[in-house]
């Protein structure tokens, strides 16, 4: 060290950094390879799982909170969360039941007031999210409470409305709509498709699905840019409201009946547990549509199989709680 | 080295296989303060972070006095007599100074509660001896960062730190403050303490340290007595070449059009005056003043992200409504902002989507006639195209136009955050403190990339702490103090001390006096 200088060789750093850009490509992968490992425990615990039957099966239940997750993806990549899914479904049920079920609208014909209802459905949908949207932007709540009291608000209205019973349709065509099958699918699930290559396409190839990801990533960047911060939180509630109601209007269908107690009990979780498990941050900012799709399935096969090995069903949700816990643990893991 | 009070030796860190320290050794004395300088990326941090027990190194050895040590927590590294002050500090906000002072290491009385008087008297003791009169049940929300500096120092004394790590210290001060915490740490030395100083600041380095350690590339450069360096040579053997001139020539204004922004009596109360000024076709306009009076809210008020009680804003003699940032983006107004990571650039973000996000409305291919609705696709390849031309333009050095923010140095990161602002193509620049946390390099960079876009006719604002920018930079400068525009110089009364002097208010006080 005589003159206080020393060489070394040089070392290339950029090599390392693509290395490390590749892991992380592999991580969002992650979900996709713990389902199919899923699925291949699924095949030889039994062979009934690979059947195509038990496979719609699988799809067709997943499809109703699935549609549901679609929307929740957008609230969470906002940095939101909406707790009142589940409420709002049985409250937009019992509405479109209730608009079937009213004389003028049936005197229009049957094909026509099962139209109008799932229009009532989606709209009313749409609006619940609009005031949970409402509440968060301008009234500046933090979106947990606001949708913790929606959530009590909705279920208690749907209770009021059906004393606490049932909103059964008087109407035979509404309960056939979404019952009938497609190509091999059930419509449920075509619709549960297309929705998410829709929002796939919102959240990946328009302004809007670019700023969303900005303002969950970090609303004050995104306010100096220049994006309007309250507008792309508010649609992403609405957004989600009216998936609620799709998926609301499929699930009254199915039954042809709304609970004003049971219908969509739950379903936050459900549609909660979807995104997490398809690897969207829970802290915002970044998340895929396709995750969600395959996160509700693996959802789907746990419960199938859980059935299949003949596991108490009051046990699913003890299953459901540590996936979507370890979820989250894992993503920690990963910053 | 007998009276090695502290020494590392070959020490190395590599995060997730990336080396960021290389065989890097260091040794400090008793009653001796050591600058480490070097770019951003050289390595400062970590090798800071790593003696103060937050990083634990890869390979090589620490020794206290002779003795092997290892710092597995900031705990164990303060029980060590090793206290770091970060550049955000680390104290809690909604807690009194006294809380913060004893975190961790709270008095307690016999049964377990706290003793708050024993803390606040020992508090205001530790304060005295720092020659201040900050009160320790002051809540730290209500300081200044120059009281909030002398209470992390506090912190440090309260725990009998004999090796005090400060890491840019100065960014936060006034030139006053930094004169006070330099005569504290000169006494803080004679009393034995061992300061490491991290700064960009050569003339600082210059001023208060013994010896300096230079880090290039997470790689040791040279080790060496202050005195026998000239400031030229530190910045060369920092950047690893011979800086030629930094800042590029000054290119006139064009006079006499209509002025491309005229700001009227522009007031927001509580933090704005009748701010009044214009600014010319091509212009520099610099902004100097000090922390807090009143430039940033300037900025801000025009571009829409404060509402203002009173004034004009005309743009190129047409007045301006803002109501929103979009308005003032449409009107070609843009803002680069001080603060990169709070509010300047996603770091989850890609390259090209951080160039494109303000610009992101004319990247959307209409289909069905309107732009910028709900379901316009995006053109990702112009998209692509336009970040890789800043790329070129600008000397992006990132593994690939899709590599998320993170992983860029701050100086390309600043890059980015300018291409951003410059992809709505305004007519108007503001940016703010452009240089902040950058190397010298980048620096260079910025001033260039910003004369070349006054010379094609953009107007800039620049506001800048760094005297020497404004002063290299800038055709004319406004001072602010209080939220008031406090005079406006050019040509040959704009120096240095000039700046000073209405910045602090000593000119007018002359005046009056």
């Amino acid at each position: 060290m005589n003159d206080g200088t020393r060489q070394n060789p040089p070392q290339d750093a950029s090599e390392n950094r693509i290395q490390r850009l590749k892991r992380i490509e592999l991580q969002r992968y992650a979900p996709l390879f713990a389902l199919l490992l899923l699925g291949t425990i699924s095949a030889l615990l039994s062979p009934y799982f690979l059947q195509v039957q038990n496979l719609v099966n699988i799809f067709r239940q997943v499809s109703y909170t699935g549609i549901i997750a679609l929307g929740m993806t957008l609230v969470i990549i906002s940095g939101g969360i909406d707790l009142s899914v589940g409420s709002a479904a049985a409250f937009v049920g019992a509405l479109a039941i209730l608009t079937v079920n009213t004389p003028a609208v049936q005197a229009f014909g049957a094909g026509t007031a099962v139209f109008l209802a799932c229009v009532v459905a989606v709209g009313a949908g749409f609006f619940a999210g609009a005031v949970n949207g409402l509440l968060i932007t301008k009234g500046r709540i933090a979106p947990f409470i606001v949708t913790l009291g929606t959530m009590a608000l909705f279920r208690s209205l749907t209770l009021y409305m059906g004393n606490a019973g049932e909103f059964s349709s008087r109407n035979a065509l509404f309960g056939d709509f979404a019952a009938g099958s497609f190509l091999l699918l059930p419509v449920p699930v075509w619709v549960f498709l297309i929705l998410a290559a829709l929002l796939n396409i919102l959240l990946n190839d328009t302004k809007y699905g670019r700023h969303l990801c900005a303002v969950g990533g970090n609303e004050k960047v995104a306010l100096y840019s220049a994006i309007d911060v309250d507008r792309i939180r508010f649609f992403a509630y609405a957004i989600n409201g009216a998936m609620v109601g799709i998926s609301s209007a499929l699930l009254a269908s199915r039954f042809n009946a709304v609970s004003s107690s049971n219908t969509g009990l739950g379903f936050e979780l459900d549609a909660i547990a979807a995104v997490i498990i398809g690897g969207t941050a829970m802290t915002g900012g970044r998340g895929t549509v396709w995750g969600t799709v395959v996160g509700a399935v693996t959802l789907g096969v746990i419960n199938n199989m859980l059935n299949m090995v003949g596991i108490s069903p009051y046990l699913q949700g003890t299953v459901k709680g540590l996936v979507i816990i370890a979820a989250v643990y894992i993503q920690r893991q990963k910053n | 080295m007998d009276d090695g009070f502290l020494e590392m030796r070959g020490i190395c860190k590599s995060f997730s296989s990336v080396p960021v320290l290389r065989d890097i050794d260091l040794s400090l004395r008793r009653g001796e303060i050591l600058g480490v300088i070097g770019e951003n990326g050289a390595g400062k941090s970590t090798l800071m972070k790593i003696l103060g027990g937050i990083h634990q190194p890869t390979s090589g050895e620490i020794r206290s006095r002779g003795q092997r040590v290892c710092f597995r927590t900031p705990a164990e590294a303060r029980s060590g007599g090793i206290s770091l002050i970060p550049q955000e500090f680390n104290l809690v906000k909604d807690l009194c100074v006294y809380d913060n002072v004893f975190l961790g290491a709270e008095l307690h009385g016999p049964l377990g509660m706290l003793s708050k008087k024993r803390m606040q008297r020992r508090t205001a003791e530790l304060l005295a001896e720092l020659g201040t009169d900050i009160s320790p049940t002051e809540r730290i929300a209500n300081l200044s960062a120059a009281q909030k500096q002398l209470v992390e120092i506090a912190k440090a004394l309260a725990f009998e730190a004999e090796l005090l790590i400060m890491d840019e210290p100065t960014t936060v001060l006034t030139s006053h403050e930094v004169q006070i915490l330099f005569r504290l740490m000169r006494r803080l030395k004679e009393r034995g303490m061992s300061i490491i100083y991290i700064s960009h600041k050569l003339k600082e380095i210059k001023a208060i340290c013994d010896r300096v350690l230079i880090l290039r590339d997470g790689e040791f450069v040279c080790e060496k007595p202050t005195a026998e360096m000239s400031l030229e040579e530190m910045a060369s053997r920092m950047v690893g070449r011979e800086l030629s001139q930094i800042f590029p020539p000054k290119r006139l204004p064009r006079p006499d059009q209509v002025p491309a922004l005229e700001v009227r009596n522009l007031s927001v109360r509580g933090l704005l005056r009748n701010v009044s000024f214009s600014l010319a076709p091509g212009e520099v306009l610099g902004f100097g003043g000090l922390v807090g009076a009143g430039r940033t809210e300037v900025a801000e008020t025009i571009m829409g992200l404060r509402r203002a009680d009173e004034g004009e804003i005309l743009l190129s003699g047409t007045p301006l409504k803002v109501r929103f940032p979009e308005d003032a983006v449409r009107a070609g107004v843009s803002y680069l902002s001080e603060d990169r990571q709070g509010s300047g650039i996603l770091t989850g973000f890609s390259v090209t989507e951080n160039v494109t996000l303000v610009s992101l409305g004319s990247y959307v291919r209409s289909l069905l006639g309107g732009s910028g609705s709900f379901f316009g696709l995006l053109d990702k390849s112009r998209e692509r195209r336009s970040a890789s031309h800043y790329r070129d333009l600008f000397n992006i050095r990132a593994p690939s136009l899709d590599a998320r923010l993170e992983f860029l140095s701050g100086g390309n990161q600043q890059k980015v955050s300018m291409a951003k602002s410059l992809d709505t193509h305004p007519r108007v620049l503001v940016a703010d403190e452009p240089t902040r946390g950058i190397d010298v390099s980048a620096k260079q960079e910025m001033y260039r990339f910003i004369a070349d876009l006054a010379e094609s006719g953009v107007s800039c604002i620049v506001i800048s702490s760094e005297q020497e920018e404004l002063l290299g930079l800038c055709h004319r400068v406004v001072v602010m103090r209080d939220g008031r525009i406090a005079g406006v110089l050019e040509g040959a009364s704009l120096t240095e001390e000039e700046i000073m002097f209405h910045a602090t208010g000593i000119r007018e006080e002359a005046k009056a006096g």
